[in-house]
């Protein structure tokens, strides 16, 4: 690697990149020949959603602060601050494993593929897996996977058990091999906290996409580390990314109260949504199977429904009575279940 | 980059942990703010206590003249405790580098309500203010609820009046303004009176009060013999527990009780109503009524992350004890930025050299994807059977388990891609049908192996990366895969030290083949026909039509 590098020289460099910068705002210029609204105007408008609450999941003696969707379309886990893991049957609001985690702030959790497994972490700076079995305390099995150096806000699994990937507080993402609790490969790039991360639809699952507190969200390749694509815009922290169901774009939501769109084939924004009244931060986006509609939920205890491709909002979700801290749509699209920080998760369809 | 030291990091963390047990136990203290959140920049609050409340804001109407010169006098003693702690606070400047609390997410909602409450103001344009006249008593700088949520809808781009009473309950909530007899910061559209909040207890001020503050403010009430003071129940609730915490200081906090109610009973009566009503919904804020959401709480990343030096260019090196760690920032960014940079302009030149697609076609791809999966959207097109969140019945998820019934609707999506042909375990087994009738069932074992390989914990990946090599790759595989002799050399030096990726590029090699090849010829088949006409049969014959 360049060991000295005199003042010039970096003087130099610096004013490369600068000119390289200017030239890629030229090109990106070029390529926005039309606004995404003004194409879909032949489509037809979205016709009033029926969208209510279907299941309130009460339990939680705290903010609900992550959740994630089993592949059987009907369990969720939760974590909240209290410590508290708890995995529902969301169907019958039943309540079949609740695990207390010897930290609060459970940021993150996530369901592994199989169902038989949830990983979770937050405040300890840790990645955590329990595998759920009926027979036994799942906190007797539990096995530390990963740590961080700084809490580790999101986290999910890549199509296997036998992986987690995270991101943290420490910049970085990282994949984990559960067995062994070998760091497979970390993720610099990140200037600041990363806060959520997305796998990407494709068929190999090998890329993921990483938004943070630095407004950036950056486009990686699992097998190498390195980033692919670095997407701007946003003027506070990223705190949610989400792939477009088709795996060529991604949505961030953002505590500038704005949602934006970013498409990895134009390398750029394409869409921004957003409206005058609506004042604080997204804490999460999510897609419907179409791509057509993007849920986001917002610290103003509401879910704002917008439609992707005319750029406007079909409606608001009322219900949570604090803020909406996650959201994710259900693996086959039926539902979407939010949580929030009175306490409480719904199901919403 | 950001980095931070690992053990500083660590003491921060665990002492906001510690602080919210420490929250837990006591519960007069529960009611306030996360604990380790106390982010102020600490120079804005000394000023602001300094020059007092009527600087650079610009006031309600009448109420201008009510928070005069003298007027902030009992607010300005109520505060002196926060001013001391400020001071030894400030002592501390180890944390410097730390975020401005301007850029917390709690401070751009407030610039944006403070925009909005600017606009309410408005001499011409505003919400009107008014002083009341009841039966033998006089509000004096009101407005109704029906008047503000009229004029948020003609003035924000509110989309109906619910939108506009949530967003008004919202902004009571975090105290701009606030119902003049009710502890409960919200707002009904009716002919209920609000006044606007001083800015000087704005939340964007930096408070957080303590609670020997509010056992001041609390024991002040007790003091001033009026039925409007009265404490509410859980005020008193809070006194009594506040007594108890601080008995060995309550002598202390009478005395100042005491002081600031001489104050107050100096001041006109007009005046003084105005002043108690905003110092009581400033503490409806920080000490809300229970149930009530306390809304100057701020997200436990957010803090944590205020909470960090940045930018301190060391790397961790103490070990954490069981687990493994990854490392925050890498050393060569830091020791040579010029490197970073280096590598930035790598970065940036191999996005110029991308070539991409213009805005026009992207949009167009959307829409198509749309009109591809439109019916599969539940959001969108009513299931059939329907939803079973709405119609609380299990057979739409029954019926993809059984398999005996494939939805026509199902089987037309194989033909979308190869992704999802796939992805579907029936479309899968069809297809490897298929492919056996052609001898060619090889590439798709192959590209599935390659798949699973990557899902194999680490122990595992060396040996079946040696079965999948002989079996598809070697000089004497079983099933031999035809790779291109690039992919194919490439992976035989990979063999050397075999990873989870070692097979990514001749699976793709062959997923691309596929692809162009057995796939388009599986959906010109005739046993693709044949079943996708037989279940359109099977469909046609159990089809029927519930309305919504």
């Amino acid at each position: 690697m360049a060991t000295e590098v005199s003042g010039e020289n970096y003087d130099g460099l610096l004013k490369e990149m600068e000119t390289l910068k200017g030239r890629l705002d030229e090109e990106r210029l070029k390529l926005n020949d039309v606004a995404l609204s003004t194409v879909s105007q032949r489509l037809e408008g979205m016709a009033q959603l029926s969208i209510k609450p279907r299941r309130v999941l009460k339990g939680h003696q705290a903010k609900v602060l992550c959740a994630d969707w089993s592949s059987d379309k009907r369990h969720i886990v939760s974590s909240s601050q209290d410590g508290k893991i708890i995995v529902w049957d969301a169907f019958t609001t039943n309540k079949e494993h609740a695990v207390t985690m010897p930290t609060t702030w459970v940021m993150a959790c996530a369901f592994a593929p199989s169902g038989n497994l949830v990983a979770c972490g937050g405040l300890d700076n840790k990645v955590t897996v329990y595998p759920l079995s009926m027979e036994d305390d799942p906190i007797n099995k539990r096995k530390t996977v990963g740590t961080h150096t700084s809490y580790m806000s999101c986290c999910l699994f890549p199509n296997s058990d036998q992986q987690i990937l995270t991101g943290s507080g420490d910049s970085t993402c990282a994949l984990w091999d559960v067995e062994s609790g070998q760091l497979l490969q970390s993720f610099h790039g990140h200037s600041a906290d990363v806060m959520s991360i997305d796998l990407a639809p494709s068929e190999t699952g090998n890329t993921f996409v990483s938004g943070g507190c630095d407004r950036t969200a950056l486009i990686w390749d699992m097998r190498t580390g390195q980033k692919v694509q670095a997407f701007e815009g946003h003027d506070a922290d990223i705190n949610s990314v989400k792939f477009y169901p088709s795996g060529e774009a991604i949505a961030t939501g953002s505590d500038d109260a704005t949602c934006r769109l970013f498409d990895l084939r134009a390398d750029r924004e394409v869409a921004v949504y957003t409206k005058e009244s609506i004042i604080f931060g997204v804490n999460a986006v999510d897609f419907s199977v179409s791509g057509r509609i993007l849920f986001a939920g917002y610290n103003d205890y509401t879910v704002n429904v917008w439609d992707t491709l005319k750029c406007s909002r079909i409606t608001m979700l009322y219900g949570h009575e604090n803020r909406v801290s996650c959201l994710k749509v259900s693996p086959d699209g039926t539902a979407i279940c939010t949580g929030s920080w009175d306490f409480t998760l719904r199901v919403w369809a | 980059m950001v980095s931070m030291s690992g053990d500083r990091q660590r003491s921060a963390s665990t002492s906001v942990v510690q602080e919210v047990s420490a929250n837990k136990d006591s519960p007069s203290a529960s009611t306030s703010t996360v604990a380790g959140t106390s982010n102020c920049n600490k120079d804005k609050k000394m000023s602001g206590t300094s020059s007092g409340p009527t600087t650079g804001h610009v006031l309600p109407n009448s109420l201008a003249t009510v928070c005069g010169s003298n007027g902030m006098a009992p607010a300005l003693s109520a505060v002196n405790s926060l001013t001391r702690r400020a001071t030894s606070n400030v002592a501390n400047p180890s944390e410097q580098g730390q975020l401005h609390n301007e850029e917390s997410p709690n401070h751009i909602v407030y610039r944006k309500m403070e925009h909005i409450i600017e606009r309410m103001q408005d001499d011409n344009a505003g919400v009107s203010v008014k002083n009341v006249k009841t039966f033998m008593n006089k509000i004096p700088s009101v407005f109704t609820g029906t008047d503000l949520t009229n004029w948020m809808l003609k003035n924000l781009d509110v989309t109906d009046q619910a939108e506009a009473l949530h967003l008004a309950h919202l902004m009571s909530a975090h105290g701009y303004f606030f119902p003049v007899e009710d502890h409960i910061l919200t707002v009904k559209n009716d002919g209920t009176l609000y006044r606007f909040q001083t800015p000087y207890f704005w939340p964007s001020n930096c408070w957080e009060p303590e609670n020997t503050d509010y056992a001041v403010y609390l024991c002040k009430r007790t003091m001033q013999n009026k039925a409007r003071l009265e404490l509410a129940d859980y005020e008193a609730e809070n006194l009594a527990r506040l007594q108890k915490m601080f008995s060995r200081k309550w002598e202390f906090i009478f005395m100042q009780a005491e002081a600031q109610s001489r104050v107050d009973k100096k001041r006109d009566k007009l005046e003084r109503k105005v002043l108690d009503s905003q110092e009581r919904a400033f503490w409806d804020v920080h000490r809300p009524v229970p149930g009530c959401v306390n809304t100057t709480e701020m997200d436990i990343k957010k803090a944590c992350r205020m909470h960090r030096p940045i930018k301190s260019a060391r790397h961790l090196s103490v070990a954490v004890a069981g687990g493994r760690i990854s490392p925050s920032v890498s050393e060569v960014d830091i020791q040579c930025p010029a490197a970073t940079i280096q590598k930035e302009i790598e970065f940036l030149r191999k996005k110029l050299a991308r070539t991409n697609i213009k805005v026009s076609k992207v949009a167009e791809s959307y829409i198509s994807f749309y009109e591809q999966y439109v019916e599969y959207d539940p959001f969108v097109t009513c299931t059939e059977p329907l939803n079973p969140w709405v119609s609380d019945t299990l057979d739409f998820w029954d019926q993809d388990k059984s398999g005996k019934e494939i939805q026509l609707k199902r089987v037309r999506r194989w033909a979308f891609s190869l992704q999802e042909l796939l992805k579907d375990p029936v479309g899968k087994e069809h297809f490897t049908k298929f492919l056996e009738k052609e001898f060619s069932s090889e590439n798709l074992k192959f590209w599935e192996a390659a798949q699973d390989l990557k899902a194999l914990p680490s122990s595992q990946v060396g040996a079946r990366a040696m079965e999948i090599w002989n079996e598809f790759l070697g000089p004497e595989a079983k099933c031999p895969v035809n790779v291109d002799s690039k992919s194919h050399e490439a992976t035989r030096l990979a063999m050397d030290k075999p990873d989870r990726w070692t097979f990514d590029r001749a699976a793709a090699h062959v997923y691309h083949l596929m692809r162009s090849d057995s796939y388009s010829r599986y959906l010109r088949s005739e046993m693709y026909k044949d079943f996708l006409s037989g279940s359109k049969k099977k469909v046609v014959s159990h089809f029927s039509f519930i309305p919504k």
